[in-house]
């Protein structure tokens, strides 16, 4: 049934009361997600109203709070850079099962502690981080979109879909759909150096996930993730995967845009990422809008 | 954002870091008194000059030069200032030396030279620190050749640089006594500083181990993590503009992430992911990128137009690609801020708009009802075939 996300999925948003979270929540509705609750401290008690669906959404002071009046079970993360690292470590604290953190710009040495936190974490019910510095998670199936990614381009189908470029992601989803290929579960890992969920996290997954039939795994320059995303498919993955990697021209030393994405002391190129994936068994898309065709051609 | 080594070393003052004693100078005059006042409190007649650039290598490229007395010091500031430093790390343009930092000279006599760091390690997702034996050099290089000589430590952000961190580093460095105690002392301090001034790389190279068993760090190398801007208004001080292409000093200011190439097509697009393949498959059919531009999710028609004007800059753009995927992102909004852009800037070259997402039906007619000439493309390789076309016959047309 998909991974992550899907019918049982009640989300609360933290930041629902600015502009971007309440939008965004506005649009998560539109599409079909329960949306519970919203958080904003000082404002508990409040009632928040979407400004096209109309729904309204009872805000509370903190996640605590909110978890214990409504059941909610994930939360999405609208919360500016400066509290944002702070409102991850709230949701953990409050034992929400699912944190997807959407905010772009946390300071690396805030997300140095949440990991610390994510990775302390003990016994049967642990918290997974999404991001930040995502787009989020999408079920189509279940009709449950948890994030800022366009909802109508996606179909419910078969494929699923990792990324660490949210606007790389639209692209084969859109791809796919227009290939006629639906998809399980798109999932944005974020563009940031330290993050929650990495390829080899997901790609378990997709992997024991009977609804997905195969997976586009899209990378980019910087760090390693790719590469043990790679050695997972490797020696585990059952399932067809297409690939790509961004930043094949991208000079060294030069940061593209994502806090992650820079190749440093001859670390992180695509060429090297490419390689361990062609390795593995991975069919890479000559270019990003061949990404859904290279899928396509795996399935039998 | 990376600082110079006299900033390094002013923030290592606040954190009590051994550190030589210095005076940072704009001008051969600035360095003759600077080295003056150092002679006066050292007593020493040597001290060095050096070449304040964003770059590694200097050393051997010529820009730290010993000097005995104040105006032997005039005079090798006099020939650094303005000259082109090229070393290892600024390409072959090289950098223009515009500032200089006067330190005392150290008694170097048996002296042994280490390589200490710390970076934000995205394999552990921790800071890890290395140390190596071998250092004053190139430390990649070591690496590289003999990575038995690199010795790191992954440190837990729960207990910090605990001393045992650090006297794993200190035995493997074969240090004694009070080299060995001003180590772990040095480790905590470094990591103190690493973590409040949100750096995202700290190098010294070399820290040296004095003959008379001391430790020193002769160098600076800060790099801070952009992100935590917001609670380090002093950042702004510290950046040097003469260091910054200042399109992408411009671009940062609009909110705009740019970063200009060699090429001769103009891309503009929302996200980095997706900004980073366009710049590929520009190349994929034959074309050269003129840059990479993300201009984010939220991007407004004001900021559009910014990266419009920010693109024609560069007087080798012979075309633009705007390759927009809406997520956040609103496709009419775009169509208003290229047609704004256009009208404004009396658009000469020829654009190729590609627009998928959020509003597409309503960025496409704006589009179409402008009456400004943006050709459209149904997909990312379509409008990379047609860009690279417009380009090409742009550039033999001159």
């Amino acid at each position: 049934m998909s991974i992550l996300v899907g019918k049982d999925t009640k989300v609360l948003f933290q930041g629902i009361t600015g502009s971007a979270g309440g939008f965004h929540a506005d649009q998560c509705i539109a599409y079909g997600t329960s949306v519970v609750a919203g958080v904003t401290p000082g404002r508990g008690g409040q009632t928040w109203t979407g400004a096209s669906t109309k729904k309204n959404v009872p805000v509370y002071d903190t996640v605590k709070d909110a978890v214990k009046q409504t059941g909610a079970n994930t939360s999405c993360v609208f919360v500016p850079p400066p509290a944002a690292a702070d409102s991850i470590l709230e949701a953990i604290d409050a034992g929400v099962e699912l944190v997807i953190a959407i905010t772009e710009g946390i300071p690396v040495a805030d997300m140095l502690r949440v990991r610390r936190v994510l990775d302390a974490q003990t016994g049967p019910k642990k918290t997974r981080l999404i991001g930040p510095n995502c787009p989020g998670v999408i079920t189509p199936g279940a009709a449950c979109k948890i994030g800022i990614m366009p909802g109508h381009i996606h179909r419910p189908g078969r494929i699923g879909v990792l990324s660490r470029s949210g606007t790389l992601t639209y692209e084969a989803v859109f791809q796919l759909t227009s290939l006629g290929l639906g998809q399980s579960t798109a999932v944005g890992i974020g563009g940031d150096p330290i993050n929650g969920t990495d390829f080899v996290d997901l790609l378990q997954l997709f992997n024991e996930d009977p609804e997905t039939d195969g997976v586009i795994m899209i990378g980019e320059i910087g760090g390693t993730a790719e590469e043990a995303g790679a050695e997972y498919i490797k020696k585990h993955f059952k399932k067809p995967v297409a690939g790509f990697i961004a930043g094949t021209t991208a000079p060294p030393g030069k940061r593209m845009g994502h806090a992650g994405a820079i190749i440093s002391g001859g670390k992180g190129t695509a060429a090297a990422k490419i390689a361990a994936m062609t390795e593995a068994g991975v069919k890479m898309a000559p270019t990003p809008t061949h990404m859904g065709e290279t899928l396509k051609s795996l399935l039998k | 954002m990376n600082i110079h080594e006299y900033q390094g070393k002013q923030i290592y003052a606040r954190y009590g870091v051994p550190h030589p004693k210095g005076i940072p100078a704009f001008s051969a005059e600035e360095a003759r008194k600077a080295a003056e006042t150092l002679i006066a409190e050292t007593g020493n007649e040597v001290v060095v000059v050096k070449a304040q650039i964003h770059a590694g290598g200097r050393g051997k490229a010529g820009g730290v030069k010993v000097a005995k007395g104040a105006a032997a010091a005039e005079e090798k500031a006099k020939a650094l200032l303005g000259t082109t430093l090229v070393t290892k790390q600024t390409g072959p343009e090289g950098k223009k030396v515009n500032r200089l930092y006067i330190e005392q000279g150290l008694n170097l006599e048996g002296a042994r030279e280490l390589y200490f760091s710390m970076l934000i390690d995205r394999e552990t997702r921790r800071v890890t620190a290395i140390a190596s034996a071998a250092g004053g050099v190139d430390i990649e290089e070591v690496a590289e050749t003999h990575p038995e000589k690199i010795l790191k430590v992954v440190l837990d952000p729960a207990v910090g640089f605990a001393a045992h961190y650090a006297r794993q580093l200190g035995f493997g460095l074969e240090l004694k006594g009070t080299a060995m105690s001003e180590f772990v002392s040095l480790c905590s301090k470094l990591y103190d500083l690493f973590l409040e001034e949100d750096c995202s790389m700290l190098e010294v190279n070399p820290l040296v181990i004095t003959g008379d068993n001391h430790v020193i760090c002769l160098d600076a190398k800060v790099n801070f993590d952009e992100n935590a801007s917001f609670r380090h208004p002093e950042w702004d001080a510290l950046r040097d503009p003469e260091e910054e292409e200042p399109t992408e000093t411009e671009a940062k200011e609009a909110g705009l992430s740019y970063v200009k190439l060699d090429g001769n097509i103009g891309c503009l697009v929302n996200g980095a992911g997706l900004a980073m393949s366009t710049m590929d498959i520009i190349q994929h059919y034959g074309g050269s990128p003129a840059n990479f531009l993300d201009v984010g999710g939220g991007a407004t028609k004001d900021q559009v137009t910014k990266a419009f004007r920010i693109i024609l800059t560069d007087p080798n753009v012979k075309g633009i690609f705007v390759n927009i995927f809406g997520g956040i992102m609103k496709c009419d909004t775009i169509a208003e801020g290229v047609i704004a852009a256009a009208k404004e800037l009396g658009l000469k070259v020829p654009v190729v708009c590609r627009l998928e997402g959020t509003n597409v039906e309503k960025g496409r007619e704006i589009l179409a009802n402008s009456g400004i000439a943006v050709m459209p493309a149904a997909n990312m390789a379509e409008g990379a075939q047609k860009i690279v076309e417009l380009a090409k016959s742009g550039a033999a047309k001159g």
